[in-house]
Order: C-alpha cells, then sequence, then structure tokens
C-alpha cells in the first residue's frame, strides 16, 4: 500500500475517531437533555461515516477490489440517527424532562398563553 | 504507521465509550440513559470496523451491521416503553 | 382490500431501484446471480406488501433532488464543525430553544424527510411532529434570533421538498 494512501486513511480515521470522541463528549458535558441530544445525533453519526469511508479505501486497496459493503452501514446510520433522537427527545418531551432555566419556548409552560 | 493509526483510534473510540458509559451511570432521567446507550452501540459499530481493519478480516461487518438494525429497533423500543407504557400497540 | 386484478406490477420503482442497489452493494459482487436474486427479491417484496403502502412516491425533479441531496451533505459537514465547536465551547453561553415549524407539507413521506433532514444538520434536533396541528417541534442547541432560524429552514429545507415531491399535485 502506497504512502499515500495510508495517509489518507489515516486522516480519515482519525477525523472520525475525533468527532466520536466529541459527540460523547457533548453526551457527558452539556446539561440539560436536549442540549445533550445534539452531541450524538450528529457528531458520532459523521464520525462513524468517516471511520466507514476509511474502512472503504482500505479494503478497496488491500485486495485491489472495490468492497463497498461497509456503505450499508453509513447509510443506515444516516437513515435512522434521526428518528431515534427523534423519538427518544418524544419520551423526554412526555415525561417533561427538566430543562435549563434559559431555553426559550418550553412547550409544556407554555401551552396557557397560545 | 497505519497499524499505530488504527489502534490510536480505537484508544480514542474506547475513550468516547468510557464517557457514554459515564453518562449511563449517572442519569439523571430514564431518556439520558436511552440516549447513552444509543450512543454506545454506535461507538461499538464504530470500534468492531476499526478493529476489522485491525485484524484485516471482512468478518466483522456483519457483526457491525447487526448491531446497527438490532440497537436502532432497541432505542425505539426503549423509547416506545416510556411513552405509552407498551411496546407493541 | 384490493383486488388481485387491481395490483399494479411495479408499485414502487424507486424503491425497488432502491432495493436492488442495497442488494448489490450487501452482497459486494456484481455477478450474475446476484443481479437476478437482488432484481427478484426489489420486484417480489413491493408487489407483495403493496396493500401495507397505498401512497406511491412520486419525484417530479430528479435533478432538483441531486442538487438537495449534495447541499444536504455538506450542511451535515458544515453542522458537525459547527456542532463540534459549540460543545467543546464554554456551555454557559449557549442558548437553547424550543421552535415551532409551521408545516407546508402534506404527504407523511416528505415530512419524514424534512424531519431527518433538520435533525442531521445545523444545531436543531426534531423531536415533537403535531399533525393535526400542522407544526414540527424543534429543538435548538444555539439560536440567537428564533423567528431567523425558522424561515431559514423553511426556504433551505422545505420549500425544495415542497418542489421536489408535491408540487404537481396540490
Amino acid at each position: 500500500m502506497s504512502f499515500l494512501l495510508e495517509v489518507i486513511i489515516s486522516l480519515f480515521l482519525l477525523l472520525g475517531a475525533l468527532f466520536a470522541l466529541v459527540g460523547s463528549l457533548g453526551l457527558t458535558r452539556l446539561q440539560d437533555f436536549f442540549m445533550r441530544l445534539h452531541g450524538p445525533t450528529k457528531a458520532t453519526t459523521l464520525g462513524v461515516g468517516g471511520m466507514i469511508i476509511g474502512s472503504i479505501i482500505y479494503f478497496s486497496a488491500g485486495d485491489n477490489a472495490l468492497s463497498m459493503h461497509e456503505l450499508l452501514i453509513a447509510l443506515f446510520l444516516f437513515i435512522t440517527a434521526p428518528v431515534s433522537a427523534h423519538i427518544v427527545g418524544k419520551a423526554a418531551l412526555h415525561r417533561q424532562i427538566a430543562c435549563e432555566e434559559r431555553t426559550r419556548n418550553i412547550p409544556w409552560q407554555q401551552n396557557g398563553d397560545d | 504507521m497505519l497499524q499505530s493509526v488504527i489502534q490510536l483510534t480505537m484508544f480514542i473510540i474506547a475513550l468516547a465509550l468510557a464517557l457514554n458509559l459515564w453518562r449511563l451511570c449517572i442519569g439523571p432521567s430514564l431518556p439520558d440513559r436511552i440516549l447513552a446507550l444509543d450512543t454506545m452501540y454506535i461507538n461499538a459499530i464504530a470500534l468492531l470496523v476499526v478493529f476489522g481493519m485491525h485484524e484485516q478480516k471482512t468478518l466483522y461487518f456483519e457483526g457491525a451491521l447487526l448491531i446497527a438494525v438490532m440497537g436502532f429497533v432497541g432505542t425505539v423500543a426503549l423509547s416506545k416503553y416510556l411513552l405509552r407504557g407498551d411496546i407493541i400497540e | 382490500m384490493t383486488s388481485f386484478a387491481r395490483k399494479k406490477v411495479f408499485p414502487h420503482k424507486l424503491l425497488s431501484l432502491f432495493m436492488l442497489g442495497v442488494w448489490l452493494v450487501m452482497s459486494n459482487s456484481l455477478g450474475f446471480g446476484q443481479w437476478l436474486l437482488g432484481g427478484f427479491l426489489a420486484w417480489a417484496i413491493p408487489f407483495f406488501t403493496q396493500s401495507f403502502w397505498p401512497q406511491s412516491m412520486v419525484m417530479n425533479k430528479p435533478w432538483l433532488a441531486i442538487r438537495f441531496l449534495l447541499l444536504v451533505l455538506w450542511d451535515i459537514v458544515v453542522a458537525n464543525a459547527q456542532v463540534a465547536v459549540l460543545i467543546m465551547g464554554p456551555r454557559q453561553k449557549l442558548q437553547p430553544a424550543f421552535m415551532r415549524i409551521p408545516l407546508e407539507l402534506k404527504q407523511d413521506f416528505t415530512i419524514t424527510l424534512l424531519a431527518n433532514t433538520i435533525s442531521l444538520t445545523p444545531g436543531t434536533v426534531s423531536v415533537d411532529l403535531q399533525m393535526n396541528e400542522g407544526y414540527l417541534l424543534v429543538h435548538g442547541l444555539h439560536v440567537t434570533d428564533v423567528d431567523a432560524t425558522i424561515a431559514e429552514i423553511k426556504s433551505r429545507y422545505e420549500r425544495p421538498l415542497k418542489e421536489i415531491f408535491e408540487c404537481s399535485n396540490p
């Protein structure tokens, strides 16, 4: 495998891993549930996407044949991640999880005004 | 070089998994824990993909795909249970 | 009950094409047998389940759809960089807000696409859909101007979707 190819694969892997780490950091660090929802749905999904691109290049170059089936995982995750975020958020809304004070337009507090 | 980058990647993902585990333990609410589990399975997929590269086998792909499918179903089932108190309506 | 005579041979052409593509990618080969098996499955599954899927999806402007897909992919990358910066930055300065986005879209499939797009792009996650009141509840991680954000989502994502899928049958 050529050196340039190794550098490209390493870049994708490290970028993906960093995004996954940032998503998990957001899950740990932010204050209320709805803010935590943002980290995993975006950063982690893109992180897995980056690592999968790295894996596709690695196996395609190693076997000298295009190996695309990892792409299915990325496709599936990009379809399901918003759906699971939506339904977890819906469950949290239903239970009226405590929000940060400064959140505007909290739905269950303004039912009276409109 | 690539082998050490792969090991570094695995280390970073393991760190992310540890952070998720911390969130899973401290909660504080049930949706938080579901979200932590959800993130954990996505990170587990990433770990499996990178581990497949480490071992130079495509075998682990099937495992990763299965985790992706089952994890999604699990998240939806748990949330559905919180929403309705029942999974299959 | 749909009678057998009224069944279409290809009820969902795009879905069939998509299934064939997924099959070929999954089997990781382009051999003749895979084309045959994938083609059979891509025909048989939509055909025998068509009574569960009454709405057929019509795509009016394929080129616009490709442009929209590229726009969304680009936005996903940008959104991730932005959210990463927000997460690493000082958390006391974040201004989270709930927003109600009034919907012009009518079909279930298009609304699903819109909600998914919103969840994957800059700092917003769709959390609830009120079909009878016709709005989508969206949570934003860091929103400085609520009305401007709503207007941007409507012009950037809802209008192309409406043009692609719903314009010909108003």
